[in-house]
């Protein structure tokens, strides 16, 4: 069965104030979707709220993956489900090594009586470090503990390789690449592009848009989508910025949740 | 006006374990000194704690030990803390059962380098010349109560003492274990390394099935002479009947530098003090201390530095992790003298709180009595952090999973530390009981 994602009417809060004010979107294995938009219009509020944060609070709408009611779930279940998060700001994580990390949470996915074998394990992780050209000595570092933001960005697609989802949400993976690393990233990406896996990205800039090529470009502000259309419309954002988006919408501020 | 303080123990107690051990005249006689001053002295003053109100009371009394004649005859329980199958005959080896030393071996080739490595009963009596000068000298024994009655009382015991620019790549091992709580139990450690030696030592407190309340009042004298460096790994777990307080002092001269890692996962209220003066010009210390409260436990774990040598340094790093209803009170002590000029001294103190009961409080203290130096500190104690468990649980790990490879994570770095594996499988599994796995 091919992947269905579906987000239905979700408004989220944060500390009581509303950031995501209705977002309805429909994802099948096999497409990728961008998001894009200026800062402070709720596209990473929307990241963190599908993956359960518990600092936002859903107070409408429902998310499915594949007919299973995700909302509903814990956040250790949706992972399970098949959802992943490459988070804008992951975790340090001091005496956890990164390869130890990788295998509970792998494991966590198998069940008990069914782990990985320590040589499967090892020679996948070296096999997926080596794609994105990073040092080995990665896996025995503490989890993100002294990364540099390039690197942090590189472990998280390293961990969405050896996780094999369904649904993957990409968050500001761009921000802070070079554009060396930009490549190496992309290339992860695309190295996981297949038929039953979607992708939604979220981003500012059609950078990391030219190494992958989305099918379906949305424009987020005030919380909501306000625009959708193919890639030509992130070429545009590109050329021309966000003011006759918000010109064409009769919008002022595009962000959201600020305080008066 | 002074109270009159009733101890427990007597002179004639005191006087009879002196001549029982053939002790030299002035061993016996700071003893019975030591014993004399108890009656005056105060209890050694603890931030937060009332060590008084303690169990501080049941010493029991000397028993004599049956000396083991092969390994195999010493207890097995006992024999089980030092290799994996108990029966393995092991050199470089020393075992203290209750009062008295059973065990000791030292490798032929260590011997011929001129290393001693017996207990201190022994070692009184067959290397009097160079025990005399350091017995109870880092610690004295009028300094405090707890001080002076383990001069008076103390039994078995190490004594390790490494010649001048001898280097040994083999940890030595003392393992002291108590399974009768009516036998003192009160082993002192007394290492000496002499100028450009090297030395690494490990020692562990455990007991058997301990029917009554215990004190264990230890103390450990590590002298690091120029150029020298020590590193001294120490894991106790003593049980619920237990009270274990130790005290722990390294003197270190010129260019030397101790080394301590330290394990507190005993199950009774605990206090212990590790503290180094860095005597010498370039000392150096660093201190690793974890410590792991379950149940009713009260705790205080202070870690020092004392730096009077210029450019000495010092490292203190103290990770608590308390369940339950335990409670710990975590201190750590920089301490710069007047003239120890371009000293640096780096403390961090941090204290993981599992349950709404737990209580954990960090001090850094500071005490700077000199302009050209520098100081830094870090201390915390909260909840796990749940950015973290987010982190780990988006990846499918359960909560419970997350969390228990976060407080293990918190560990991590100074069990990795244990110079000796089967000793770093023991704390691991010390770690695990007390969290309740």
């Amino acid at each position: 069965m091919a992947t269905q994602f579906v987000i239905n009417g979700l408004k989220a809060t944060i500390e009581g104030k509303e950031i995501l004010k209705g977002i309805d979107l429909e994802m099948k294995g096999g497409e990728i979707h961008a998001i894009m938009g200026p800062n402070g219009t709720g596209k990473s509020t929307l990241a963190s709220a599908l993956m359960g944060h518990p600092k936002y609070e859903v107070t409408e709408g429902n998310v499915t993956i594949n007919g299973e009611d995700l909302l509903e779930m814990e956040v250790d279940e949706r992972a399970r489900a098949g959802l992943f998060l490459a988070m804008q700001y992951p975790s340090e994580i001091a005496g956890v090594t990164n390869s130890d990390f990788m295998r509970s949470a792998i494991n966590a996915r198998r069940g008990e009586g069914n782990e990985i074998s320590l040589i499967k394990f090892i020679r996948q992780m070296e096999g997926k470090m080596k794609e994105l050209e990073m040092n080995e000595e990665f896996a025995h570092r503490y989890l993100n503990e002294g990364f540099s933001g390039g690197e942090k960005k590189r472990n998280e697609i390293l961990q969405m390789m050896m996780l094999d989802p369904k649904i993957v949400v990409l968050d500001e993976i761009d921000s802070g690449l070079d554009i060396d690393a930009l490549r190496i990233v992309a290339n992860g990406v695309n190295a996981m592009r297949s038929e039953d896996r979607g992708f939604l990205i979220i981003t500012h800039y059609q950078r990391l848009l030219n190494y992958v090529k989305p099918d379906f470009v949305h424009v987020m502000m005030q919380g909501r989508i306000v625009k959708s259309g193919g890639p030509e419309l992130a070429e545009r954002l590109e050329a021309e910025g966000y003011d006759w988006v918000k010109e064409e919408l009769g919008i002022t501020d595009e962000t959201v949740g600020k305080d008066a | 006006m002074s109270t009159q303080t009733i101890l427990p123990v007597d002179r004639e107690t005191v006087a009879a374990l002196s001549s029982r051990k053939n002790e030299p005249a002035w061993l016996a006689e700071s003893r019975l000194q030591a014993l004399e001053n108890a009656a005056t002295l105060d209890y050694p003053k603890l931030e937060k704690t009332k060590i008084e109100r303690w169990n501080l009371n049941t010493y029991g009394v000397y028993a004599d030990a049956v000396e083991a004649k092969s390994f195999s005859d010493v207890p097995a329980e006992a024999r089980s803390f030092l290799n994996e199958d108990g029966a393995q005959d092991m050199d470089n080896v020393l075992v203290q059962h209750n009062s008295g030393v059973v065990y000791r071996r030292l490798n032929a080739e260590l011997a011929a380098k001129g290393i001693i490595f017996t207990d201190l009963e022994t070692a009184v009596r067959e290397h009097e010349a160079l025990v005399k000068p350091y017995l109870m000298q880092a610690l004295k024994a009028d300094e405090h109560r707890m001080a002076a009655l383990h001069a008076a009382l103390w039994n078995g015991g190490a004594f390790l003492y490494i010649p001048k620019n001898v280097e040994v790549d083999i940890p030595l091992q003392a393992l002291f274990y108590t399974d009768d709580a009516q036998a003192t139990f009160a082993p002192h450690v007394l290492i000496v390394a002499e100028a450009n030696s090297r030395v690494s030592y490990m020692d562990n407190y455990v007991s058997g099935q301990l029917q009554a309340p215990i004190v264990h009042n230890g103390v450990v004298e590590v002298f690091v002479k120029p150029g020298a460096k020590v590193t001294y790994a120490s894991i106790h777990h003593l049980g619920e009947q237990a009270t274990d307080v130790t005290f722990r002092r390294a003197i270190v001269e010129n260019d030397g530098r101790i080394e301590w890692i330290v394990g507190e996962m005993h199950n009774g209220n605990a206090a212990s003090e590790t503290n180094s003066i860095l005597q010498g010009n370039g000392s150096t210390s660093d201190a690793k201390i974890i410590c792991v409260g379950n149940g009713e436990q009260k705790l205080n774990i202070t870690t020092k530095a004392v730096h009077i040598g210029k450019s000495s340094d010092s490292q203190m790093i103290t990770r608590a992790v308390m369940r339950e209803s335990a409670s710990s009170i975590i201190n750590g002590i920089t301490k710069i003298e007047k003239g120890a000029t371009k000293a640096n001294g780096e403390q961090t103190e941090r204290v993981l709180m599992l349950s709404p009961k737990a209580r954990g409080d960090a001090n850094p203290i500071l005490l700077i009595d000199e302009d050209d130096v520098t100081a830094g500190h870090a201390a915390s104690a909260g909840q796990v952090n749940q950015e973290q468990v987010h982190y780990m649980m988006s990846r499918g790990i359960s909560r419970e999973d997350a969390e228990n490879l976060i407080i293990r994570g918190f560990l991590a770095p100074v069990v990795a530390e244990v110079p000796n594996e089967y000793l770093q499988q023991l704390l691991k599994s010390y770690i695990e009981r007390k969290l309740g796995q």
